[in-house]
């Protein structure tokens, strides 16, 4: 009986439509919003127009990334020409001191091994430390906050985001080196010593840590924020779900929380993960410059945005400036892959549970 | 074994909002007490006041006494505790997305550390069963999600996870109203059955279902009951006239 009334309504409504006969259409009483409806059209160009807009813009995104790689390619040709697939993993051991030499522009001797290992140590490193710190806040944020801080606490999170890199590096030299010098990197050689990731006796400070340190502080933002975002996008109602069996308010954000927001905290690593591998400033200004392999965080290293920043306009020999623009494209080549284990990674750890929240 | 439920001077607000005044009644142990009253007067709020849920609102507030078999649940529990024997389904279902139908019957066991395989097998069924949900899932109970469900299908799947704790008081929030003809009776066939061992408060807008299950009904409007007494008597002979219109349907 309801079907009936709702079915019939509709159809009367519709009658004075452009595709009915003539003279229904000329009815007189038309309501004004009907004529003003009538009276649009069917929008068709403008439709189309901003299809093409769209398409455009999503085509050109092919257009900005083949120049790119196309350009990279092209300038390091020569570079690629002479090492071939050897540019990624070459090196010699000098005969007098008797040290693995993989980069001296002086003899000519190019390798991107040892930036390549700087700028994934250092990256993960930054991940290891800032996601535990970014999840934490975010939970904090969002779960037992109180109303009164969380606005005041979100505000400082994204104001990191905003500070520039260069800034971050000098705070590094200035305080964050000076501390890992005098407190924190005698206290790991000492007791962590064993695991041979801290030992030597490097008298500076700077190194893969102080890289690793400074690129936690600097992905937090991007990680803890768009965490916040994802876990706040989870309905009430699934907390409440938890809650009603008795839940502990950690089971609870476990749960109920972090297990719905796991794809999209996913991706925010993944965005973080991508600032901190291609971050140059801070981390040319802490982590020592030397194009060195050492198993130890505590060594001096170098990163591939960082040599790039540190040589590119001192380099004087075309082979040299061909050698750094190939580590430019080997930047851009392990961000890809990078990014496409971690989309492995996070295929793998949802494909076990069946299809997410809509 | 369930419970009774004793509720004295019960008040809750939203904010500002007077939500629940001064409600009084009692629930007898091992049976269906149903809750019925027009949209927007307190009936979800007095089913969550009674087991703490209220109070995770963040403008909720709550005052009065809730005894659950003799105990003080605001006084001299904690909430969990109170959730872990007082079961709950929502008005709207709430399966976890990210689990299996498995998983979602399971989630309650689970999250207390229950890990005896064969026995959570078995629980997860008889759940499933009770719930008139089984034969529509048992193939694809650990493939298909929680939210692949259609939205009958979710809500008695909810209805098993309530289930799977074993409550001593399971509170059911018009648990099928968005059930089919069908589903509705096997949810009713369901509670008759439960009532023996559980006591069982169940909100709807439905009289005849009302009728059908509950050996008590109350009858909420605008924050206060308004009448509270066997179903028989609320149906054939109600003492208060508001009652009496609106089960007649004069308003509401
Ligand atoms: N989350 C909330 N925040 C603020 N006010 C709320 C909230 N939930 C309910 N209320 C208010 O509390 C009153 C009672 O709501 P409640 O959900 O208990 O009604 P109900 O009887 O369950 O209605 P229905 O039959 O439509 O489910 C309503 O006036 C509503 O506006
Ligand atoms: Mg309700």
């Amino acid at each position: 009986m309801l079907n009936s009334e709702v079915e019939s309504e509709p159809r009367a409504g519709l009658k004075p439509s452009p595709g009915q006969n003539p003279e229904t259409a000329a009815a007189p009483e038309v309501s004004p919003v009907r004529g003003f409806l009538l009276s649009r059209g069917n929008s068709a160009i403008a439709d189309a127009g901003f299809r093409w807009l769209m398409v455009f813009s999503g085509l050109s995104i092919f257009g900005i990334v083949g120049l790119i790689v196309w350009q990279l390619a092209l300038r390091s040709q020569l570079s690629w020409q002479k090492f071939g697939f050897s540019f990624f993993y070459r090196s010699y051991v000098d005969s007098v001191t008797h040290q693995r030499i993989f980069w001296d522009p002086v003899s000519g001797h190019f390798s991107a091994l040892p930036f390549i290992y700087g700028t994934l140590v250092s990256s993960f490193l930054a991940l290891l430390i800032s996601v535990p710190l970014a999840v934490g806040l975010a939970i904090f944020l969002t779960e037992m906050c109180p109303q009164a801080l969380r606005g005041a606490l979100a505000f400082l999170t994204e104001l990191l985001a905003a500070i520039p890199s260069v800034i971050y590096g000098l705070w590094g030299i200035f305080v964050l080196v000076p501390l890992l010098r005098v407190y924190v990197n005698p206290f790991l050689i000492r007791w962590l010593g064993w695991t041979g990731l801290f030992s030597g006796d490097n008298p500076t400070g700077l190194g893969f840590l102080a890289a690793g340190v400074i690129l936690a502080i600097m992905i937090l933002p991007i990680i803890s924020s768009l965490t916040r975002e994802v876990m706040t996008a989870v309905p009430q109602s699934q907390r409440e779900a938890v809650l009603a069996l008795g839940a502990t308010r950690w089971e609870m954000i476990r749960m109920g929380v972090l297990r719905n927001a796991r794809v999209g905290m996913m991706g925010a690593i993944i965005l973080g993960l991508g600032r901190a591998l291609g971050e140059t400033m801070a981390v040319t200004m802490v982590i020592g410059n030397t194009p060195e392999i050492h198993a130890s965080l505590l060594s001096n290293g170098s990163s591939m945005a960082a040599v790039i920043a540190n040589e590119f306009t001192e380099a004087v020999s075309d082979m040299h400036l061909s050698a750094l623009i190939e580590i430019g494209l080997a930047l851009f080549i392990v961000t890809v892959i990078v990014n496409a284990l971690a989309q492995l990674l996070m295929w793998a750890v949802t494909r076990g549970a069946p299809a997410t929240a809509r | 074994m369930g419970v009774g439920i004793e509720v004295i001077n019960l008040n809750a607000w939203y904010g500002n909002n007077h939500t629940l005044q001064d409600i009084n009644l009692h629930i007898p142990a091992n049976h269906a007490t149903a809750l019925i009253g027009p949209s927007g007067c307190g009936k979800s709020t007095f089913v969550r006041c009674l087991n703490r849920m209220h109070e995770t609102n963040p403008i909720g507030r709550v005052t009065g006494t809730v005894r659950i078999g003799g105990l003080d649940i605001y006084q001299d529990a904690n909430p969990v505790e109170i959730r872990r024997r007082v079961g709950m389904v929502f008005q709207r279902p709430n399966p976890f997305p990210t689990m299996s139908i498995y998983d979602n019957v399971a989630a309650g066991l689970k999250l207390n550390g229950y890990s005896n395989r064969r026995s959570l097998d078995e629980i997860v069924e008889r759940s499933l069963r009770r719930s008139a949900l089984w034969d529509e899932v048992k193939d694809d109970l650990k493939k298909k999600s929680g939210a692949s469900l259609s939205g009958g299908q979710q809500q008695r799947l909810c209805i098993a996870r309530a289930l799977a704790v074993d409550p001593e008081v399971l509170l059911m929030d018009e648990p099928a109203s968005a059930l089919d003809p069908v589903s509705t009776s096997k949810i009713e066939d369901l509670v008759f059955q439960l009532k023996s061992q559980y006591t069982i408060v169940i909100v709807t807008h439905n009289m005849q279902q009302a009728a059908r299950v509950a050996e008590k009904t109350g009858f909420f409007l605008n924050g206060r009951m308004v009448e509270f007494d066997s179903t028989h008597k609320i149906f054939t002979n109600p003492s208060d006239k508001r009652t009496e219109d609106y089960i007649t349907g004069r308003f509401g």
